[in-house]
């Protein structure tokens, strides 16, 4: 007690916790290359700006070598300050994933930015301060940790949306993308206290201890269902998608490939975290709950995708229902296929980064030519820009879950969690995933009609000049796509190491 | 212990606040809404905290604290922002985009 601490005259010797500085580093090395891009902006003059997004690139992979000798260094799961941050081999894969998304979108940014006279120092701050957040959210195991992760991920991510200051679109994409993300916390947190209230600790092992199905006061029942609530929004979960399409299409472009990959994936790790670590034994509570709306959310991002005519918007709402997928095996958590969701979703999450980030490049290479994001004026790409048809084509299959793109994988252990469950509620939910399958290729089908069969619109077949930073970009992606297709074992070696 | 009037009083905030989140209409009136909902959270806390006799609801309290007031400032920046390019803050007028 603070109080009955300061009245007393013997208060006991502060001893600093001890502190695994080797499982600490990626986050060290993230924070360092933000104070760096942050001098840096200081002294750099505006025609040599460009650096920035130099250092910002290596940082991540710098904060990359960390992680590869901490895989390398052994299994053991590394548990600092009393269980509320752990580096394991699950944390750190998910780490991986984020620090290599985050690369593909400075990437991306970079000519975004500088050709669009946009404030470039601030930019690779906020981006890598977001994506800091992310990595921090892989290791918590404690509520504090991961509210804070999960602010410190979000709040430079509000900014970034609106960050096209006198475009009226982009601050209504930041606005919204604001007052529903803090609403969703402030929803959460009151979740959080009620779990707190329940059980009298903040550990998420110390919470799993003590709440079994069947045994579970209305307090625990209401705290599980508001945190899954206030995660949901930040999965854009149906009913609580609203802000999602209008975010997408109004945030700068690479930013919308950022929050549609990185910041989903950031919520559903959170999910993963409080699920498996905290409601083992809460399935009663959250199954039917996740359940309903992974079906929802699969069929009504489906629907609603398949009327749109801005290719970002479209995606928005094919982002929802991808995350749709996502839930599906979160649903069976906790039952016998626990196992077999986890690798599931830990897969759909690097197969979806992958993709999606890949077509969001090439939405950005088109657009530099055509100025506009309608479906229309992707009509006839193939023929003067044969290379990114062909890959626009490829992340489309991949996305619908075609072979041997990575798409399938995923798609593949998505359905096989969700049906080695053995419950009627799998069954039930892997075939509305199977419909929602083919009506997402409704879509998916429609663009790649446009490339592969319209006439180019006002018959401009001027090549696409592209720069280097962007094919990069669009190599790593392809590339991760397809090898992740062809050689499934990349990651379904993951289901041996990955356990929480 | 007083502890279920404390947790009265925090579910009252936490009503009244989200009440104010989905009726109001004024950016900033959101804003305050949403801060009701923070300081119910932390009520909540802080009668848990001193009926587990555990300090560590206390620090939870103290990082929210810091939390929101981050929040805010970016929240405010961008209400400044919408009212520099409308000249108005009312939410449902922020309707560029449908669909």
């Amino acid at each position: 007690m603070l109080s009955t601490l300061l009245a007393s005259d013997v208060v006991a010797p502060f001893s600093s916790p001890k502190i695994d500085y080797h499982a600490l580093a990626p986050e060290l090395v993230l924070a360092g290359v933000i104070v760096a891009v942050l001098l840096a902006d200081l002294f750099l003059e505006e025609s040599k700006k460009w650096v920035l997004s130099t250092i910002a690139g290596f940082g991540l992979l710098a904060a990359f070598i960390p992680i590869v000798t901490l895989a390398v260094s052994g299994h053991r799961a590394r548990s600092m300050f009393g269980g509320a941050y752990v580096v394991d081999t699950y944390s750190l894969l998910v780490k991986g994933i984020f620090l290599l998304a985050g690369y593909v979108v400075v990437l991306l940014s970079q000519n975004y930015l500088e050709e669009g006279d946009y404030y470039q120092g601030e930019y690779y701050f906020l981006l890598l301060s977001s994506i800091l957040g992310m990595v921090m959210m892989g290791s918590s195991r404690d509520l504090v940790t991961i509210f804070v992760s999960l602010e410190f991920l979000s709040i430079p991510a509000y900014m970034l949306a609106a960050w096209r200051k006198r475009d009226l679109k982009s601050n209504e994409a930041g606005t919204k993308y604001y007052l529903l993300g803090v609403f969703a916390s402030a929803v959460m947190l009151y979740g959080m206290s009620l779990l707190y209230g329940d059980t009298g600790t903040t550990i998420l092992k110390g919470i799993g201890a003590k709440l079994q199905n069947g045994s579970m006061s209305p307090v625990a029942v209401l705290g599980i269902v508001f945190v899954i609530i206030g995660f949901a929004f930040k999965v854009s979960a149906v009913p609580f998608h609203n802000w999602a399409p209008d975010t997408y299409q109004g945030a700068p472009t690479p930013i919308t490939a950022f929050l549609s990959v990185a910041s989903k994936a950031a919520g559903f790790v959170a999910l993963i975290n409080l699920i498996y670590v905290a409601f083992p034994h809460g399935g009663d509570v959250f199954q039917p709950m996740i359940g309903v709306m992974a079906a929802s959310t699969m069929t009504l991002g489906n629907v609603m995708a398949l009327r749109q005519t801005n290719i970002v918007r479209m995606l928005a709402y094919s982002s929802i229902s991808q995350g749709g997928f996502i839930l599906m095996p979160l649903a069976v958590a906790g039952g016998k296929s626990s196992g077999n969701a986890l690798t599931a979703i830990v897969t759909y999450l690097a197969v979806y980064a992958a993709t999606n980030l890949g077509l969001f490049a090439v939405i950005i290479a088109v657009s530099r030519k055509t100025r506009s994001g309608e479906v229309s004026s992707w009509g006839g790409l193939f023929s003067y820009a044969p290379l990114l048809g062909v890959l626009a084509t490829a992340f489309l299959a991949s996305l619908a879950g075609i072979p041997p793109l990575g798409g399938w994988v995923a798609k593949f252990g998505a359905f096989r969690a969700v049906i080695t469950s053995g419950t009627n509620w799998g069954y039930a939910l892997a075939i509305v995933g199977a419909v929602n399958s083919v009506i997402a290729f409704g879509y998916y089908g429609s663009l790649m009609r446009e490339i592969w069969m319209k006439p180019v619109p006002d018959g401009d077949t001027a090549p696409i000049r592209t720069p280097s930073s962007l094919n990069a970009a669009l190599m790593i992606c392809g590339g991760a796509t397809l090898a992740l297709g062809v050689v499934p074992g990349i990651i379904l070696r993951f289901s041996d190491i990955i356990k929480l | 212990m007083l502890i279920s009037e404390f947790l009265l009083l925090g579910a009252v905030l936490f009503c009244i606040g989200v009440y104010g989140v989905i009726v109001r209409k004024n950016a900033v009136l959101v804003l305050m809404s949403i801060e009701l909902i923070l300081n119910s959270v932390n009520i909540n806390l802080l009668a848990f905290s001193l009926k587990y006799n555990d300090i560590s609801g206390q620090t939870f309290a103290l990082y929210i604290i810091a939390v929101a007031a981050a929040e805010v400032g970016v929240g405010l920046a961008l209400v400044l922002l919408i009212y520099r390019n409308k000249r108005n803050i009312s939410l449902d007028e922020l309707s560029e985009m449908k669909g």
